[in-house]
């Protein structure tokens, strides 16, 4: 922070003062506080699933494709059944988004099995089709009608998650994200199937030696991420815009890659991370409004926090590590 | 610091008085070792006695907490391992820094000079390789890729890295753990060489008769300290072993003759590719019966690399059949295999037999991670399984502060008898031990030897792959021996036989049963 502030004060802004309107002011009423969490449910979501897959040794940087996917999967089935109860509709949205992201993380993980593909590469190609294809989907085949705009229909009132609180846009979904990141970390590091997925991770000889079948665990790590980001573009669709648009995501799937990082790859603290990340995007956004300062240079602040802070966290596992 | 007449220090090299330590654990407790210049000077001593981490100080790896280091009469102080060889002293590890997928020049250059520059000098930097390999007579070829190298030619390309470089100090460690005699021979003749050409060598080393063949001086380590330095006209291999482990070490293990009984491992035919699809076994076939230790010899990268994987299926098999206690295991998966009476310590323990950044507890359940006791209902039972862990630790004499420890954290010959308690925690009929004792000390591998020797006795059938003759002659019953993928022989573990079998790795056939029948009638 204080690295911030100097920084600010560089480009000619109160330093503090501006860092003071970030912090207090994201905190400043009861609308704030659930604005923050709103954000910080694809963040948990996505971080924790990201957790699994670099946990893997795979390097999904696709989780905003996923997301994407798992948007679109959810809206499709969020458009397509009236008469459905919201006890049997809101689950079936949610896990129509979860497959669609497991689906678009499992072709990666599955040219990475089959073809030695860099997964890197792919998902980040992967990543493009999905918001390419998004605009396409809106603006064309999925196209509301009546509406001016590129955007889907909306989604039928009993395919919509409900509110936690009444008269803000937080939903369940936060208690879910944070139960599904409690339970990823219980399977990673309490469970058999979580046990060959980190050794694969670490050492795939030493996995094939214990008879794990590494490309498996590969697909199953990869899915898992995906799932999850895919869970958390049905959310967003079915929690907050209750539209597919083109631009649903502020690039929560990229954020996600450094919630899981700060969280050291541990579900549980991609809780944290996760929540962390939900206040520097709310107080970016304030930052811009209260202080004129560009986005560009709110963006340089949060590399710094993570960088920082991922830096610590790897100078202490290097020192533990030395003994 | 400068208090010393520079100079006319008689010295090379003098580390004084180095103490360092991680947190609660000390490494180097108070190390004083002067090396003069063109000598051989052992460092001798049991894996975490300190031997690595002093050389680790000298090399600039590691800072030392306080204590002094004076090379060619000037203080040194060394920040970086290439500082390190700016002044001239380098490093050959014992486990390889060499990128795997570049050629040995590439590798030599790493971190040296501009890409552009290098594109221009990379001729000159060839001839240099091949002008220095043909000089030590080492077989290094510039442009081979290391990668397709074996253990023992990664070696040779290693110590070229080091004289490539400069070095007017060597530290060779453990440089013969993957050597035959023959190439052992040939590298104690290089250090002398080396010697002679004015260099001096700090050779680390737990072989007792390597080091008292070679040295000239000798600096016995133990628990962090160098208890004795003496010339070795003055001294005998006993005093040198007493002196190691603190007692007097059985280099001779005593042992029961073999009660061999039913076959419970035979291979027939056997044939596979290695990773570059060249053929690395070519009809190999042998059994191994209950109550008896079969050993594998040979140079590495004859086949005895690629002979267990496939026997732990985890090599395709091209033709051929494998039978375990007579049920055919060929083409099985290595997880059905682990369902059987099988045991396997893989040869190289980092790149396979364990995961570094685990637990030892968590590294003790890698085969039966979703079996009962140590999962019910798919989840980790941590109870059971750091109980099973103290219990190997303890009956294994496993030095570690508990069985959370990481096995980053443990020596070689530690995480060894990790390995090997773990392996035999399975119950085994059939036991596939390969490079058994590469890298880990004395204690460590009468311990571990002997613990093989039991498991014969209660009627385990034992294959044990070795580049070490003398840990095959000290445990098995019978040797065969492997060349090009081929078996060329079988000897009875004799050592009268010793000269025989150091014929036939280097691809002789023995001398046949026929001609030598007319000499002994």
């Amino acid at each position: 922070m204080g690295f911030g502030a100097v920084l600010l004060e560089l480009n000619g802004y109160q330093g503090m003062d501006v860092i003071n309107v970030m912090i207090i002011g994201v905190f400043q009423d009861f609308r704030s506080i659930t604005e923050i969490l709103l954000k910080s449910i694809p963040l948990i979501l996505i971080g924790a699933g990201l957790c699994v897959a670099f946990r893997c040794n795979m390097w999904n940087i696709g989780a905003e494709g996923q997301l994407y996917a798992g948007a679109v999967a959810a809206t499709l089935v969020g458009v397509s059944f009236p008469g459905l109860t919201s006890w049997i509709y809101v689950p079936l949205v949610l896990i129509a988004g979860a497959l669609g992201g497991a689906f678009w993380g499992g072709i990666a993980g599955y040219l990475k099995v089959r073809f030695q593909a860099s997964e890197i590469v792919t998902t980040i190609m992967l990543n493009y089709i999905a918001l390419i294809a998004t605009s396409w989907l809106v603006t064309g085949p999925m196209k509301d009608t009546k509406a001016a705009y590129p955007q889907s229909a909306r989604l039928l009132r009993e395919a919509w998650v409900p509110d936690l609180i009444s008269g803000a846009r937080l939903h369940i979904g936060i208690l879910i994200a944070i139960a599904l990141a409690l339970v990823l970390y219980v399977y990673l590091y309490r469970s058999s199937a979580g046990y060959a997925v980190r050794v694969v991770g670490i050492n795939p000889h030493a996995a094939r030696y214990a008879g794990m079948n590494t490309g498996r665990n590969m697909m199953i790590a990869i899915c898992i991420s995906g799932g999850m980001a895919g869970l958390a573009g049905a959310f967003e669709i079915a929690g907050v815009t209750h539209r597919l648009y083109q631009n649903i995501s502020p690039g929560y799937g990229f954020e996600g890659i450094a919630v899981a990082l700060l969280a050291g790859n541990n579900p549980m603290y991609a809780i944290f991370s996760g929540g962390l990340f939900a206040v520097l995007r709310s107080g970016s956004e304030l930052m811009q409004i209260s202080s004129q300062v560009p986005q560009v240079l709110v963006s340089i602040i949060q590399g710094i926090v993570i960088l920082s802070v991922v830096t610590f966290g790897a100078l202490r596992f290097f020192s533990r590590r030395r003994g | 610091m400068t208090d010393d007449k520079p100079m006319n220090s008689p010295y090379l090299l003098q580390m004084k008085e180095i103490y360092k330590s991680f947190g609660p654990v000390t490494v180097s407790a108070g190390v004083t070792l002067e090396v003069k210049p063109g000598e051989i000077h052992a460092l001798l001593g049991e894996n975490g006695a300190g031997k690595s981490v002093l050389m680790s100080i000298l090399c600039g790896i590691l800072k030392p907490d306080s204590g002094s280091i004076h090379y060619k009469g000037a203080p040194l102080n060394i920040g970086s391992p290439r500082e390190a060889i700016r002044h001239g002293i380098g490093m050959v590890h014992q486990h390889f820094m060499l990128v795997p997928n570049l050629t040995v020049a590439e590798n030599y250059v790493l971190g040296q000079g501009t890409p552009l520059r290098l594109i221009n000098d990379m001729k000159a930097v060839h001839q240099r390789i091949t002008a220095l390999s043909d000089r030590y007579g080492l077989d290094v070829r510039p442009d081979a890729v290391i990668e397709d190298l074996s253990v023992g030619e990664q070696q040779r390309v290693e110590i070229l890295k080091v004289l490539f470089h400069g070095t007017d100090l060597l530290i060779l460690d453990e440089p013969t753990a993957v050597l035959t005699p023959q190439e052992t021979d040939r590298l104690l003749d290089l250090m002398r060489d080396l010697v002679a050409d004015g260099k001096t060598v700090i050779f680390i080393s737990h072989k007792l008769d390597e080091v008292m063949r070679v040295s000239d001086q000798i600096s016995v380590m133990r628990d962090f300290k160098v208890v004795h330095t003496t010339a070795v006209t003055d001294t005998n291999p006993r005093e040198l072993a007493r002196l190691m482990v603190g007692r007097d070490v059985l280099m001779e293990l005593p042992r029961g003759s073999a009660n061999p009984g039913q076959v419970v491992l035979s291979v027939d035919g056997l044939s596979c590719r290695n990773d570059l699809g060249l053929p690395a076994l070519k009809g190999v076939s042998f059994s191994v019966k209950a109550g008896e230790i079969v050993g594998i010899a040979g140079v590495s990268g004859n086949g005895q690399t690629e002979l267990s994987l496939a026997i732990s299926g985890l090599l395709p098999i091209d033709a051929g059949k494998v039978s375990l206690e007579g049920k055919d295991i060929t083409g099985l998966s290595p997880a059905e295999i682990n369902q059987l009476s099988f045991a396997h310590v893989p040869e190289d323990r980092h790149k396979m037999g364990v995961l570094l950044p685990f637990t030892l507890a968590e590294n003790a359940i890698l085969h039966r991670y979703n079996q009962s006791p140590f999962a019910k209902k798919g989840l980790l039972q941590r109870g059971v399984t750091a109980s099973f862990a103290r219990d190997l630790i303890k009956r294994f004499r496993v030095k570690t502060p508990d069985e959370e420890e990481f096995l980053a954290n443990l020596s070689g010959g530690n995480q060894q008898k990790l390995v090997v308690a773990r392996e035999l925690a399975r119950d085994p009929n059939f036991i596939l031990v390969s490079q058994l004792t590469r890298g880990i000390d004395i204690g460590a591998i009468e311990f571990i030897l002997q613990e093989m020797l039991k498991q014969r006795d209660a009627g385990r059938a034992i294959l044990l792959i070795s580049t070490e003759l003398e840990e095959l002659f000290t445990v098995c019953d019978r040797i065969l021996v492997m060349f090009h993928g081929e078996i060329l022989g079988e000897v009875p573990a004799d050592r009268s036989r010793l000269e025989e079998v150091g014929l036939m790795m280097a691809g002789q056939r023995s001398a046949p049963a026929a001609a030598m029948e007319p000499a002994l009638t």
